[in-house]
């Protein structure tokens, strides 16, 4: 049972492993692996608790309900999955600053914070504008061969690539 | 399929994917920034060889009549504007929408303190906007949920031979490359 607490993985088993998951998925609940829609509808569930049910009315939330479903479970779960994995492999820790970006930019915390809120910012917009993230477009819709998932992917790791060569560029 | 099933399913098939992320390296900042700095290609590796174990699989089942697949429907002004500003949040904060909730579970706080708070403004902020951006610009180039095979008029396995071979070769080049 060693495989259990090895860390980390050969990236060609854990991506198989993915690959048998999203056959999984399919055949047993219907659906394809995606994750950026259950935070659209997590943030209606919030939106809700302050303004009520109004919000349900919205053209947004009345295509995308604020309501747990199969993919807002399955997000749910990755946390859980993750913990365990993390536990077994002796690498959990709570951990504020990442090693690349203290190297990089400093151990600041408020720094590193305000970055990731627009980093969120932007992944949570972006997600929705273009229908998908790199679970659903990524993985399920470039697997599905559809055109708007090959083009979004492609541009998640263009606009990816720039931007991190330039931040990263910029503090060198 | 009642709905507790569904959400037991969900459940425990997330169990799966947040363990084969972390266990992969994808839940770490550094493994996400590495890849789009082109140091580290831990993550193309995990997404190509999950898209070609899947792509044939899905399409096998398909075709033996099991499951009905669902390609998203796009535009290029939705996809190619929407990656990259994805693309562009996605370097900032150095984990996508699936990787930070196993982010989140290995422990990370920038994930859950900095980037959950940040997904769900700007997933309330489109969904403001959104009235508007639908009837505008995100109809602009729309082609709908269009795939290789019916864009080119072959089968599906006319395209998925030849692509599993170059999404092999890819990985192969990496590896000989020693990245």
């Amino acid at each position: 049972m060693d495989w259990l607490t090895a860390w980390p993985w050969s990236p060609y088993a854990a991506g198989m492993g993915i690959g048998v998951l999203s056959w999984l998925t399919l055949y047993v609940s219907g659906h394809p692996i995606g994750c950026s829609t259950s935070f659209a509808r997590t943030a209606g569930m919030i939106e809700k608790l302050f303004r009520g049910r109004k919000v349900e009315a919205k053209p947004f939330y009345r295509e995308i309900r604020p309501v747990v479903d199969w993919q807002w479970m399955l997000v749910a779960g990755m946390v859980f999955g993750a913990f365990l994995s993390a536990q077994l492999s002796g690498d959990f820790r709570w951990q504020w600053i990442p090693t690349r970006w203290e190297a990089a930019f400093g151990d600041d915390r408020l720094t590193r914070i305000g970055v990731s809120v627009a980093g969120g910012v932007l992944l949570g917009f972006g997600s929705r504008w273009a229908g998908g993230c790199t679970s659903g477009h990524g993985i399920s819709g470039t697997m599905q061969l559809a055109l708007s998932s090959w083009v979004s992917a492609c541009c998640f790791f263009i606009g990816g690539i720039v931007t991190a060569l330039l931040i990263f560029g910029i503090a060198a | 399929m009642d709905r507790k099933s569904q959400l037991v399913q969900g459940l425990l098939f997330g169990i799966l994917f947040g363990f084969l992320l972390q266990k992969g390296g994808a839940t770490r900042y550094d493994v996400i920034i590495g890849q789009l700095l082109l140091e580290d290609f831990t993550v193309v590796k995990i997404m190509l060889s999950a898209v070609l174990t899947g792509m044939i699989g899905v399409h096998l089942m398909k075709r033996l009549g099991w499951v009905r697949l669902s390609p998203k429907s796009g535009s290029w002004s939705q996809n190619v504007i929407g990656g990259l500003v994805f693309g562009v949040g996605f370097a900032l904060l150095g984990y996508c929408p699936g990787t930070i909730a196993g982010a989140i579970g290995n422990g990370y706080l920038d994930a859950l303190a900095g980037g959950l708070t940040g997904i769900l403004i700007g997933s309330g902020l489109f969904a403001a906007l959104y009235p508007g951006l639908r009837d505008g610009i995100l109809k602009k180039g729309y082609y709908g949920d269009v795939t290789f095979p019916r864009l080119l008029k072959v089968s599906d396995w006319t395209v998925i031979v030849p692509l599993s071979a170059l999404l092999g070769l890819m990985l192969l080049l990496l590896e000989r490359a020693g990245l």
